[in-house]
């Protein structure tokens, strides 16, 4: 067999490509589908809460991730000032992940409980009016638009499709939780939740 | 990694570095040996521009298999292959606790050093509070500004004006366990618009802000039944509660009979967010110190 004869069929070099690169996921990704330590919630994590998985949403859609990294990595420096490096069943629930790859930001993995929820509030609102040498953007809209229950309701039925352990209780009950709430209230519900699953610090 | 998926990525990956080097190997033998043995591809461009099919240069072929062994030699050090460990004994976690264990060696015992001075000689040492500036810089400056001016609602540490307390044993509470200053709201207690004016008027008058007239003056008895109990009897504060000095000039969440108002009606809630597990005694105490320093300076 010469390459020639690889070369000038596409169909052929498709499926050869295919099975290249289809073996390295194989052995890197697929064990990890299966295994407890990827797929089992880490101790305390539970599925998001209505208002919280509303405030994620709110997060994924105005790019925080863009700026901000959800994982603190093994190195000294970071757990000095985020707090307990990040392990892998502390994102069962994260559909997509919110790792981010870029700290324009601070890293925001364990966020949750180290500034109060008026801190959130006027930060998101004005970021400047506490922190005058940030360049993030204000986001003062997030107070004038309400979450959307029915849409929240969908939301969990859909997860739970996908696995996520609610129940019908909370399914029914969670547009109630959500109505009347900004999106305003639901990120910073976000927000306050990330990481406060590892109480010791460092 | 139970044990089928221990076999299935340690014998997957070693067969797939096998047929790596068997495709490396038998590809090189295909098509020409030798410059010599040559031949044009047939294309041609431009009427004259040809390409020869000549076999790949030996030096590439050669990086090759250095990549290959190189892998091999990685996976026998490194942990790569199912549950295997590697020869090293390396891992993720092992070389963060090194890392931790190396700098706890290391600084701690400077921590400790500084941690036994007495706390207001501490304030005083300029490398002490070289140190103390530093985790300043990393743990309050969100909230307390990098000039540690403040913010509204966010305490200014520079002004000698200590709304919990300015002694070690004050300082180092608010540090490790966090403050919340609670306001309540007095809208209902307070009864209608004109009694709220009133009052903020009367709360303003206490620090010479405005002039209480006679209605306002009324408020009395009202500010004893209500704010008495937090800001006392002559609205001087208290530092036991983080009750405000309504006497003085210094308002935290401003002055101006709107934000008085606001916080008359509605109450605020200040948090100061716990530290100690963050920082442990030794910097909870140079950290203390620096924060002494910004209040008490010239």
């Amino acid at each position: 067999m010469r390459h020639e004869v690889i070369e000038k069929s596409v169909n052929l070099m498709m499926v050869l490509v295919v099975l290249a690169v289809s073996i390295g996921g194989l052995v890197e990704l697929l064990p990890l589908m299966v295994s407890d330590e990827t797929t089992k919630p880490a101790e305390k994590i539970e599925p998001y809460s209505p208002l919280r998985l509303a405030g994620r949403d709110v997060y994924i859609r105005e790019g925080c991730y863009g700026c901000h990294s959800q994982m603190v990595r093994p190195f000294r420096s970071e757990t000095e000032r985020y707090g307990p490096y990040s392990t892998a069943g502390e994102s069962v629930y994260d559909r997509p992940f919110q790792f981010g790859s870029r700290r324009t930001g601070p890293d925001l993995a364990r966020v949750g409980g180290r500034y109060s929820d008026a801190w959130h509030r006027l930060h998101l609102e004005d970021p400047r009016a506490l922190v005058p040498e940030s360049n993030m953007p204000g986001y003062p809209w997030l107070n004038e638009q309400m979450v959307d229950p029915e849409l929240v309701t969908a939301k969990l039925r859909t997860l739970k499709m996908l696995g996520d352990p609610y129940t019908d209780e909370q399914i029914e009950g969670a547009a109630a939780q959500v109505d009347g709430m900004t999106e305003m209230d639901a990120l910073v519900a976000y927000l306050q939740g990330l990481g406060i699953n590892r109480s010791n610090r460092r | 990694m139970p044990a089928f998926w221990h076999w299935f990525v340690a014998v997957g990956t070693i067969l797939f570095i096998i047929w790596c080097i068997w495709l490396i190997g038998w590809s090189a033998r295909q098509g020409p040996q030798d410059k010599s043995d040559a031949d044009l591809t047939g294309h041609k461009w431009d009427g004259d521009l040809e390409e020869w099919n000549n076999p790949a240069p030996k030096w590439w072929l050669y990086l090759y298999f250095i990549t290959v062994f190189w892998g091999v030699g990685y996976l026998i050090a490194f942990p790569g292959l199912g549950n295997f460990e590697g020869m090293l004994g390396w891992s993720q976690e092992k070389q963060y606790e090194a890392e931790q264990q190396a700098a706890i060696e290391r600084f701690e015992p400077i921590y400790a050093g500084y941690a036994e001075m007495e706390f207001e000689a501490l304030a005083e040492n300029p490398d002490a509070m070289k140190l103390g500036a530093s985790l300043y810089a990393s743990y309050c400056t969100t909230c307390h500004g990098s000039d540690a001016r403040g913010a509204p609602g966010y305490p200014n540490l520079t002004d000698g004006n200590w709304i919990w307390g300015n002694s070690e044993q004050q300082i180092t509470m608010t540090l490790k366990q966090g403050r919340n200053a609670v306001m309540p709201a007095l809208a209902a207690a307070l009864s209608g618009d004109e009694a709220i004016d009133n009052m903020v008027t009367y709360v303003r008058s206490l620090s010479g802000l405005v002039e209480a007239d006679e209605a306002a003056a009324a408020m009395q008895p009202k500010f004893v039944a209500l704010c008495s109990a937090c800001h006392g009897m002559d609205g001087k504060g208290n530092q036991i509660l983080g009750a405000a000095n309504l006497t003085d000039d210094n308002w935290l969440y401003g002055g101006t009979a709107e934000d008085v108002r606001y916080t008359l009606v509605n109450g605020r809630n200040g948090i100061m967010p716990p530290h100690g597990e963050l920082l442990g005694d030794n910097r909870t105490k140079i950290l203390a110190a620096y924060v002494y320093s910004l209040g008490n300076g010239d």
